[in-house]
Order: structure tokens, then sequence, then C-alpha cells
């Protein structure tokens, strides 16, 4: 369970984040949701701990992304935008290697190595070096690598950039298996409609700030606005109404 | 701890090797071009050396009629006589135009003068400013010189003076090199080979430590992993430095074998480089492979790419140059306090042990721990790096 309490990050004069705020639940999907340069991916990068906010606090599984961010990486998989593999090693090798990084017994790394690969069903292409994979295969091959220790909280950062049809439908259900699995699932789109498919629960963020955050329903009901759609911008006018 | 650097360390050096371009340019480029480079050049200077003591010389002499006796004193000093531009001025000109490096001309009156015992006039035709013609025309000079010294001692003793009396100076040239000794000045820039050719081999590594791994947008998700980037950035240092011990292992060792292909002993020069003396240039080069190591990854981080950063490191792959440089412009001796100095100490050590001179133990000592701390200290820096948020670019 992922929990962000009033967050600020600036980069100069420009303040990316101003006091976002939110809970991630475990068993649930929730959506970070917002135009280009709302503050999502500032806001991700400093729950995977890559980053550190200049006030407020967050917490994974109760373990502070500041004082102890090791614990909280330790129950975290991350999939960062644009995630890259190694060219020259193939995927079950780049997979392995995060996984011995993760402090993986070394002798149970093949099996863990194998069962991922099952889960994302790429098995096809799993001993080829990934130079030259497409934008789905290395994206599974990343997911793969964040999912082999088995984490407790999934961090997605626009996960579906880049996928066809294909790749986007197994993606999603891959984060249904996770949900069901009973896992804190945390991504963040700029596409309503895949929110609005896979979200149980939608933070919508504009400006660096939270403009709602509910279920689709309660968005609707929140904004009168039966589309969703309609719904995102009437929410996002909320908090910058230029 | 070391579980997970060793990890790093493995994948590094896997990776690395399954790139064949980069392997290339690290573990043959640096190692194979440099010691091939200089062997030619130096088998090229010294053909050039050798053949000028022992070459005819072909002299075109302009009025050869009138000296006999000179013109046989010149062709029994290996000088070749052959015909000369019809007149004064075109020899004149033939000379400045390049066709001919020296020319002689004799004028008409010389027997005369000579006869009369009055200085005979003789004139050589030489470009000072063109130096590889001044050694031909240098040779000629000390030719008419000595022959000029010959007859002014036929002279006196004709007149029964001693001949002694023109040499109240009797000069004795003792030349204290030795035949390793002067290797040293020929082979004093080979160390700077060695530095070269083991920055080459960590080069691709250094720079995918931050510059790479940013590029490919695997930095992040590494960063995310739960790991302390400490333990990520000593494996990956770690990796460089063993590509950097390789390549100039393999350095040393092309040199061994580039050195049985130069005609050094020709020279008058034995080069102090047998299997031993490489085993000990190598641990003496060795602490340089952090430092090398460290210094790189550290210019590297600062790098917004791959290519801004490989433009970067073609300027550190300069910089040990400059301390090696500044002292053999000023030829001072190896002294204590340069034994501070990086890339300078292992400079004039590997010297002294190519020249085969005792080799200080206080410099080795000196030199190994102080470029060893730096290189501590600068590794330290760049975990201290590796920590910063603008890492991530």
């Amino acid at each position: 369970m992922i929990r962000v309490d009033g967050i600020h990050k600036s980069f100069g004069s420009v303040r990316a984040v101003r006091g976002i705020s939110f809970e991630a639940p475990d068993g649930r999907v929730t959506g970070l949701l917002g135009p280009n340069g709302a503050g999502k991916s500032t806001t991700l990068r400093i729950l995977y701990t890559v980053m550190k906010p200049d006030a407020g606090s967050a917490s994974i599984d109760g373990h502070d992304v500041v004082k102890s961010s090791l614990d909280a990486r330790r129950c975290t998989g991350t999939l960062p935008h644009g995630a890259g593999l190694y060219p020259h090693l193939t995927a079950r090798e780049n997979i392995a290697y995060f996984a011995s990084l993760c402090g993986i017994e070394r002798s149970n790394i093949e099996e863990r190595v194998e069962n991922i690969v099952d889960l994302l069903e790429i098995k096809d292409f799993a001993d080829r070096r990934t130079k030259g994979f497409s934008q789905g295969q290395r994206t599974k091959v990343a997911l793969a690598r964040a999912l082999v220790h088995d984490p407790q909280n999934v961090i997605l950062d626009e996960p579906s950039n880049g996928l066809d049809v294909m790749a986007t439908r197994s993606l999603r259900e891959l984060i249904l298996k996770l949900k069901d699995a009973g896992r804190c699932v945390l991504f963040s789109s700029h596409v309503m409609q895949e929110v609005a498919a896979l979200c149980d629960d939608i933070v919508i963020i504009a400006d660096g700030r939270v403009a709602i955050d509910d279920t689709a329903e309660g968005i609707r009901e929140q904004t009168g606005c039966d589309d969703l759609e309609d719904a995102f911008v009437a929410a996002i006018h909320r908090v910058s109404p230029e | 701890m070391i579980r997970t650097i060793f990890t790093v360390f493995s994948k590094e050096v896997l990776d690395n090797f399954r790139d064949r371009r980069t392997l290339a340019s690290a573990l043959l480029m640096g190692p194979l071009f440099g010691p091939l480079l200089f062997a030619f050049v130096i088998n090229l200077s010294i053909e050039r050396s050798l053949s000028d003591v022992e070459k005819t010389l072909e002299l075109p002499v302009l009025g050869v009629e009138y000296a006999p006796t000179l013109i046989d004193y010149l062709k029994s000093r290996n000088l070749k006589i052959i015909a000369a531009p019809e007149d004064r001025e075109a020899a004149v000109a033939s000379v400045k135009s390049g066709l001919h490096d020296v020319v002689i001309i004799i004028p008409r009156g010389y027997g005369e003068q000579m006869a009369n015992g009055i200085p005979a006039k003789v004139e050589l035709v030489s470009d000072r400013a063109n130096t590889a013609a001044d050694r031909d025309a240098r040779r000629v000079r000390n030719v008419l010189y000595a022959y000029n010294q010959e007859l002014a001692a036929i002279r006196l003793s004709a007149r029964g003076v001693s001949p002694l009396v023109l040499r109240p100076l009797n000069i004795d040239d003792i030349d204290v090199s030795t035949a390793s000794g002067r290797s040293g000045i020929l082979l004093g820039m080979m160390s700077y080979f060695f530095i070269f050719a083991m920055l080459m081999g960590g080069m691709y590594l250094a720079i995918d430590t931050t510059a790479g791994e940013r590029e490919r947008g695997s930095l992040e998700p590494l960063l995310a992993l739960p790991v302390t980037r400490d333990r990520l950035i000593l494996g990956k240092i770690i990796a460089t430095c063993l590509f950097m011990a390789l390549s100039l292992m393999l350095s040393l060792i092309s040199f061994f074998f580039a050195l049985k292909f130069m005609p050094l002993q020709e020279l008058g020069m034995t080069p102090n480089f047998g299997p031993r003396v490489v085993v000990a240039a190598f641990f003496l080069l060795a602490p340089f492979i952090l430092l090398g190591a460290s210094v790189m990854t550290l210019v590297a981080s600062f790098t917004k790419s791959y290519k801004e950063a490989q433009t970067w490191l073609s300027v550190v792959l300069l910089a040990p140059t400059l301390p090696i440089l500044i002292v053999s412009l000023l030829t001072l001796r190896p002294r204590l306090e340069f034994m501070f100095v990086p890339s300078l100490s292992q400079h004039l050590l590997l010297i002294d042990m190519v020249k085969n001179e005792p080799v200080n133990v206080l410099h080795v000592v000196i030199s190994v721990t102080s470029t060893l701390l730096l290189g501590g200290l600068l590794t330290w820096l760049c975990a201290r790096l590796y920590r910063r948020e603008g890492l991530l670019g």
C-alpha cells in the first residue's frame, strides 16, 4: 500500500509538484491521470526513491521513501518511463541481473526468471539479445524485470506508451492479474479511456496538485459530466482555470 | 555487499565482452596500434640515421679540373663526385630550389692560390634552414675541414715545425651513456603509450556507468532497485579497472614483441625490456588504473550524453601527457617531489627501468601510494556524485 502525504518538489523555479496527497491501497488499481507536465512522473520518481521530496512525506508499506528508502524499494517493483534494457544481454539475462541485485538466492534465480517469463508470455524471445526488440517486447521484458522479486507494490510510469493494441491488451490483463493477487498497483497515464477501463481509483493531477481523487463513478458525479473525458477536462479546470 | 558488487561487475564484464566494436577499440586499438606505430616510426628514423654514415653521398662539384688532389681526397671519404650545374649562379639556384642539398664550387684561381701558399677559396653552397639537407652539408663541411687540417700539418712539417703546434688542446670526448641509457631517450615516450592504452581499455565502461545507462534508459530502473548506489558504482568501476588492466597487459606484451622488430642494437641501444621488466612495469603502472577509471567515470558523470562524454574523455586521454611533456622539455632528472605526480612518476620510474638504472625504492613507494590514494579519493567522489538527483539528467 502506498501513501503520499502533501509532497512538494521544485526544479529551480519550476514547481513541479505542490502538495500532492493520495493513497493507493492493496488489491486495487490506482490510476494517476493528468496532462503532460502535470507532475505525474515526478510524483512517481519520489515514490520509487530516485528523487527526494522538498516537503511532505510518502511511504510504501509503512516504509518512508526518504528515511528507509532501501526497504521501500525492496517491496516495490518499478517500471520507469521509457525504461531501457541492456542490448547485449538476452531478455532472460536482463531479468536475472535484476533478480540477483534484488537479493534473490542464486539457486532460486533460474526458477524465478522462468516463472516470470511464463507469466508475461515472453518465452518466444526470452533467449534472444534484446537489441532490436520491438517496443512491446521491450516493455514486457522491463515489466518482467520489475516484477521478478515478487513485489507487493507495483509502480508503472506510462506503461502503455508506444504499445500496439495487442500489447496494451496483455498489459491490461497483467495489471488485473496483479490486482487479483492482492497487489497494490499504481500507474500513470494521460489517456482517460485507459485509466477508466482499468482503475478502481483515479487521481487526476493538474499543475502539480490533485484535482480529484475518486472512483470513476464518483468523478462523474462530482463533475456532473457523464462522459469521463469531459469530467477529466472539468476536473483539470478546477485547479488551473486558465 | 560483496555479492551485489560482484553481480554488477560480472554483468558489466559480460556486457562489454559481447560488444564487439567496443571490445575491439578497447583491447586492440590501444595495445596493438600504439606499439605498431611506434615500431614503424622508430624503424624509419633509425634507417635514416644509419644510412647517413654509410651511404655514398653524391656531391656536385663545379670546377673539378682546378683541384685534382682535393677531388681525390673527397672521393676517398665516400663522396661521389657528380656533374654540377654549369656556372656559379645555376649552382646556387639548384640548392635554393632543393635540387641539390650541397654543391662545392672550386674557382679558377684555386690552383694558383694553393701554389702561392695563400688561403685557397672553396665555396660550399647549402641551405641551413633545410634541416634534412643540412645534415649532408655538414658532412661535406667536415670533410673539407679535415682536408684543411691535413694540408696545414703537411706544410708545417715541410718547414720543420711539428704539426702538434696546431693542436694546443687535446680534446677527448667521453660519452658516459650506456647502450641502455641511450634507449631511454628514444623509449621515453612509450610510457605514455601504456597509459593511453590503459585508459582506452576502460573508456567505454566509464561512460556507460552514467551517461550510457542514462541514454539507454536503464539508469532509473537500476536505481529503483533495493541496492545502495555505492555498490553499483563500485561494481562498475572495478569492471572498468579489469578492462584497463587487460588493455595494459596486452600493450606491454605487444611492446615486448614490437621491440624485437626494431633494429635498436644497430644504434647501440639495448632497451632493458625483458619479461621481468614487463611484469615489473605492469605493477608499476597498475596503481594508475584506479585513478584513470575514477577520473573517466567522474568526467563522464557530468556529461549529458554518450557523445558528449566521448568528447570530454578524449581530453582526459591527453591529460597524462602534460606532466610528462613538461618534464621532458625541461629535461629534469627524477626528483622526490615528482613521485607525487601521477603519470609523471610512472613515466620516470619506467624510464629508469628501461635504462637499466637502479630504481629508487622510496620513489616507487611514493608513486604507488600517492597514485592509489588519489584514485581512492576520486572513486569516493564518484560514489558521492552517483547519489545526487542530477544524475538522472
